[in-house]
């Protein structure tokens, strides 16, 4: 294991204590829940997608310092980008968390690649997926509940 | 300590705990989840795969007697460990989730009705709550819950007040599994008895630290899990008295559980066979046998107290933390410390504590009514057990302090 270091970095325990896009977009397309039951991790997820291109996106709930951290960072990420690009950005992310051998799209991922420590970590892969996959949620329709078991 | 146990010596019992985890020697204070298992119940259970393996009641050879021998001497030592009146009020389940499914799929589906009320407490496991939701769905029977304070104890006047000529069965924890609250069961049962309500006692968290009576408590079922006492998983206990067991209806058909079978008629076989179906999990029970045979020679008496010392010592550790708050914090309590610490998640703290060798469980607890009551999404939770030392709540402490520093 390369050490708790590798897990809680600077920036992930930043965005823990000082989320952004924590609030509710009150004019959201599509929202979706998030929840893993194994932790009690809850997320919700608001974007607003104009012309396809995703303008204003926020989340709130409660959780772990790596879900809320993930969920903060994805935010950003995928704040004004294209829904193709979202799409991108979901795998890349995905591809790094579940396939710790393979060499991540450093390129696509940015900062988030600052994650990719807690791919050592198989309890808390969930953690740092369920903003991504609630996201895919609300892209694909509203109001679907996403559960991480 | 003073009460002059010697858990090192104990200790050298279980070699689990003779490892090193992430470079740190393993410190295990997830005994409420799983307890370990002294050399003496691994070496029973190579010994019966070794020379004695076999079904049982069927053979006439030499094996299956034996083996037959030590399932039922097995059976006799849960008897004497709850003092049971006999040894047929003993029915081995796959543990305590399994001991209340049946009794709630064969007493209650046989006895229970639209109206009829269910007593329950709000800090029970999930597997004394969901066998009576699933039986609210088939038969409209109601549950109730008795409400518990800030400490984590029953409001015990809301208690006495839900009983009543609805009430057909109080089923209860003995110790919580979330807080450890030890329950007032002898006044439980008093009270549901002078309204003629049967009651059923959830020992999981009980048996590992406390000596059991059932005859003394005159609860009517006692249901316990194997794995939580030191022996194997998937063995546990459904104690019951006779009476009630006897016009109960097996909730499984099949071999064993029969005395004759043709296609018109089957009669089934007598307590406690008429409830084990199929081939039982014989090396279990042989392995819980020894389990218990190891509890009662390291003494109850000596090592109940040694915990509560040692849980005493726990409590004071962990109140001195800044920021951290027990969560059950009731004076009658037995081997749990579940904590929270402010703004900071258990599930973080697990793992930080699990880099540091600490071994804890982070989490709802299968207990998610419980976390309602408090308004929390979870907690961390430290559980003890005989083998458990005043270092492991030092090194707990320290693993702790590591957190708080991580994330300042």
């Amino acid at each position: 294991m390369s050490g708790l270091s590798d897990l809680y970095q600077e920036i992930l325990l930043e965005h823990n204590s000082k989320p952004r896009n924590f609030r509710k977009v009150e004019d959201a397309s599509s929202t979706a829940e998030g929840y893993n039951p194994l932790c009690g991790d809850q997320i919700t997820l608001y974007l607003k997608v104009v012309g396809g291109v995703v303008e204003d996106v926020g989340f709130q709930g409660v959780g772990c310092a790596i879900s809320r951290a993930s969920a903060s960072m994805m935010t950003q990420s995928i704040k004004g980008r294209s829904l193709d690009e979202a799409q991108t950005i979901f795998e890349a992310f995905h591809s790094m968390i579940t396939h710790p051998g393979e060499e991540p799209d450093y390129d696509t991922l940015g900062d988030l690649e600052t994650l990719a420590g807690i791919n050592e970590y198989p309890t808390r892969i969930k953690c740092a997926i369920l903003a991504w996959h609630t996201m895919r949620s609300a892209l694909g329709g509203e109001g679907d509940m996403v559960t991480t078991e | 300590m003073p009460s002059g146990f010697d858990a090192e010596r104990v200790r050298a019992d279980f070699p689990v705990l003779q490892q090193v985890v992430n470079g740190k020697p393993l410190v295990y204070l997830d005994n409420g989840a799983t307890s370990q298992k002294p050399q003496a119940v691994i070496d029973e259970l190579v010994r019966y795969y070794t020379t004695e393996n076999a079904n049982v009641h069927r053979g006439v050879h030499t094996l299956s007697q034996n083996a037959t021998e030590d399932y039922e001497g097995s059976r006799a030592k849960v008897k004497r460990l709850l003092n049971a009146a006999d040894d047929h009020e003993i029915i081995y389940t796959r543990g305590t989730t399994d001991s209340i499914n049946t009794v709630a799929q064969s007493f209650g589906k046989q006895r229970l009705g639209p109206g009829d009320e269910v007593i329950v407490s709000n800090m029970e496991h999930h597997s004394n709550i969901v066998p009576w939701q699933m039986l609210r769905e088939e038969k409209g029977v109601v549950l109730r819950v008795v409400p518990i304070d800030e400490s984590g104890e029953l409001l015990m006047d809301e208690y006495e007040a839900m009983l009543s000529s609805r009430t057909k069965l109080v089923s209860i924890t003995h110790v919580s599994n979330a807080l450890g609250t030890i329950v007032p069961v002898e006044q439980i049962i008093a009270m549901a008895h002078a309204k003629g309500v049967p009651v059923m006692l959830d020992g999981a968290q009980a048996v590992p630290h406390m000596a059991v009576d059932v005859q003394e408590l005159d609860c009517d079922f006692y249901v316990f899990s194997g794995h939580k006492i030191f022996g194997p998983t998937g063995i546990g206990v459904l104690y019951g008295k006779a009476e009630f067991l006897e016009a109960m209806p097996p909730v499984q058909g099949g071999g064993d559980m029969i005395k004759s079978v043709t296609f018109e008629k089957t009669i089934y076989n007598d307590l406690p066979y008429k409830f084990e179906a199929g081939t039982p999990n014989i090396a279990g029970a042989i392995g819980l046998g020894a389990a218990i045979d190891y509890v009662q020679s390291v003494g109850y008496d000596s090592f109940a107290a040694y915990e509560d010392e040692l849980l005493d010592y726990g409590t004071r550790a962990l109140e001195s933390i800044g920021g951290l708050r027990i969560i059950g914090t009731s004076p009658h309590k037995a081997g749990i410390l579940s904590f929270v610490i402010e703004n900071i998640h258990p599930h973080d703290i697990g793992t930080i504590l699990d880099a540091e060798g600490v071994a804890v469980r982070t989490g709802h607890h299968c207990a998610q009514p419980v976390m309602q009551r408090f308004q929390i999404p979870a907690t961390a939770r430290a559980s003890l057990a005989m083998y458990n030392t005043k270092e492991d709540i030092d090194a707990l402490v320290r693993a702790i302090d590591r957190v708080i520093e991580v994330f300042s």
